[in-house]
């Protein structure tokens, strides 16, 4: 997709200085998350790391991107823009990108969890979706009165 | 003009934004306040209880860059949707056309709105001739005194609020001050840079509505979370600087290969600001990914320190002794000297201050 943020990404890597360096944070960071795992399968917690929070070296965070690779599971969230709710080549290891309505990346996280939260179906939402059943059905509203 | 007694998640409903919307908004916010992610639950359940505070935003000597900043720098969705958490009831600047009816609706909305409202700040003040800034025949120190008496707390925006900034740059012509050197009776966040990052400014905004705290602030006044380190302590090029290897000018071979930027003049070491991890347009770069030097515009007196290309050994950021020593060693020593010429920094100011209210 070209975005605001890609499209200036591509014009910096365009100019000719190249800065060969690294921050020395991809590797600790892939072995927290491989502590994260550990932990998530051991005791079922689950861990999330903001990417944002890192210094990291111009193309390091798509190194570690890259590293994690893609699994079974992308999905799209709609709201104030896109997100992506990614599952890596690492079954349990979700990255999170929430961006803007400018495609504009407000926040990336990656998830050690069985299932990130904002997939979930949430109360609320449930509770206003039964109102709209309900309404749809000539049923009444209260969600106390399922059956009759 | 809206009153304050809204919370913000029925706001949000009335939006039609779903509570997945809510959490994706809570986790940038938490990520923009560079809080744990652990704490998305927290600001979460926070919010859904926070009301919308009254804001009246103050611009004295200016140049509009931090508004700018935080208005026009990228129109993200959600730092608007932290606009629009608010009742941003008072900003001239913006209403400028509304003339006398803004600064009705200014003095309404204080009265309404009395010890409770937010006073966002940005300019320097002068005490000088008032004509140097004056709203509505009035002047900015009568202004500024009178916006505080009812203000539950004033939010310092930029560094000619927050230290006097380029305003009160040597000779000083309109005898400008920081907010801060006329209020004395308020809790003040100082939230520095030339312009800030406008995610700092929207951060601090959104610390105050979400746990209705101030947050921690260093000796300057400033969120120790934004402002509790160093450029230099989170630079991606601070390899380079540990290992002695430093660009000598902007198109040797150093520069070429990102090496460190100090001896070309960057502040860095003595400059405490979350560009470097924060960063700029979207998270896209800062000035030192672009291959420039940090030019110190979160500290005090900035523009006075000497060339913003001259190295802070030959410039007024520290002693010649101490910095020599961080540039031609490596990571402790320099490290070590960057915070020793830090605490003098902070000493200065302090002894700079007191000074200025001993002479006053």
């Amino acid at each position: 997709m070209n975005t605001h943020n890609s499209l200036a990404r591509e014009a910096l890597r365009s100019i000719a200085v190249k800065v060969e360096l690294s921050s020395g944070n991809v590797e600790p960071l892939l072995h927290e998350i491989r502590h994260a795992l550990a932990e998530l399968l051991r005791e079922g917690r689950g861990t999330v790391i903001d990417l944002k929070s890192l210094p990291l070296a111009a193309g390091e965070e798509e190194r570690i991107l890259q590293a994690l690779g893609s699994g079974e599971i992308q999905a799209s969230l709609n709201v104030f823009g896109a997100s992506e709710i990614l599952e890596t080549a690492f079954p349990g290891v979700w990255v999170v990108t929430h961006r803007d309505e400018k495609a504009i990346v407000q926040g990336r996280f990656i998830e050690v969890t069985r299932c990130p939260q904002i997939l979930c179906s949430q109360d609320p939402d449930i509770a206003a979706g039964l109102n709209r059943l309900c309404a749809f059905l000539e049923w009444p509203a209260d969600p106390t009165r399922g059956g009759r | 003009m809206r009153q304050a007694d809204s919370r913000l998640i029925d706001y949000l409903r009335l939006q039609g934004i779903s509570r997945r919307g809510f959490l994706k908004f809570c986790a940038a916010m938490t990520s923009a306040m560079a809080l744990p992610p652990a704490m998305i639950p927290r600001v979460a359940a926070a919010l859904e209880q926070a009301r919308r505070p009254s804001v009246i935003w103050l611009p004295f000597q200016e140049c509009t860059g931090c508004t700018e900043s935080l208005t026009r720098a990228h129109g993200a969705t959600l730092e608007q949707l932290i606009f629009e958490a608010i009742s941003l009831d008072y900003q001239h600047t913006l209403q400028a056309a509304a003339g006398a009816a803004a600064e009705a609706a200014r003095q309404e909305a204080m009265e309404a709105n009395f010890g409770q409202y937010l006073l966002v700040v940005d300019g320097s003040v002068p005490l000088g001739n008032p004509g140097f800034c004056t709203i509505g025949g009035r002047s900015s120190v009568d202004l500024l005194t009178q916006a505080a008496k009812g203000a539950k707390a004033v939010i310092a925006v930029g560094t000619c609020a927050s230290f006097g900034g380029i305003p009160m740059a040597n000779p000083n012509p309109t005898q400008a001050v920081a907010v801060s050197d006329i209020i004395r009776d308020k809790p003040i966040v100082n939230v520095s840079g030339c312009p800030p990052i406008p995610v700092v400014i929207t951060a601090v905004l959104t610390q105050l509505l979400t746990f209705g705290t101030l947050p921690e602030l260093d000796f300057l006044g400033r969120p120790k979370v934004f402002y509790g380190e160093s450029i230099h302590d989170r630079c991606y090029r601070r390899p380079f600087y540990e290992r002695g290897q430093f660009a000598e000018s902007f198109d040797d071979e150093g520069a070429r290969k990102g090496w460190c930027l100090y001896k070309l003049g960057c502040k860095g070491p003595v400059t405490y600001n979350a560009c470097a991890t924060v960063k700029w347009n979207g998270g896209t770069s800062f000035p030192i990914e672009a291959g420039h030097g940090c030019i110190g515009c979160a500290e005090p007196g900035f523009w006075d320190r000497g060339g913003f290309y001259d190295a802070m050994s030959v410039t007024r950021w520290g002693s010649l002794k101490d910095l020599a020593i961080a540039a031609g060693a490596g990571a402790a020593l320099g490290a070590a000297a960057s915070a020793l010429a830090y605490r003098k920094q902070a000493a200065a100011i302090r002894r700079e201050k007191t000074s200025t209210q001993d002479e006053t």
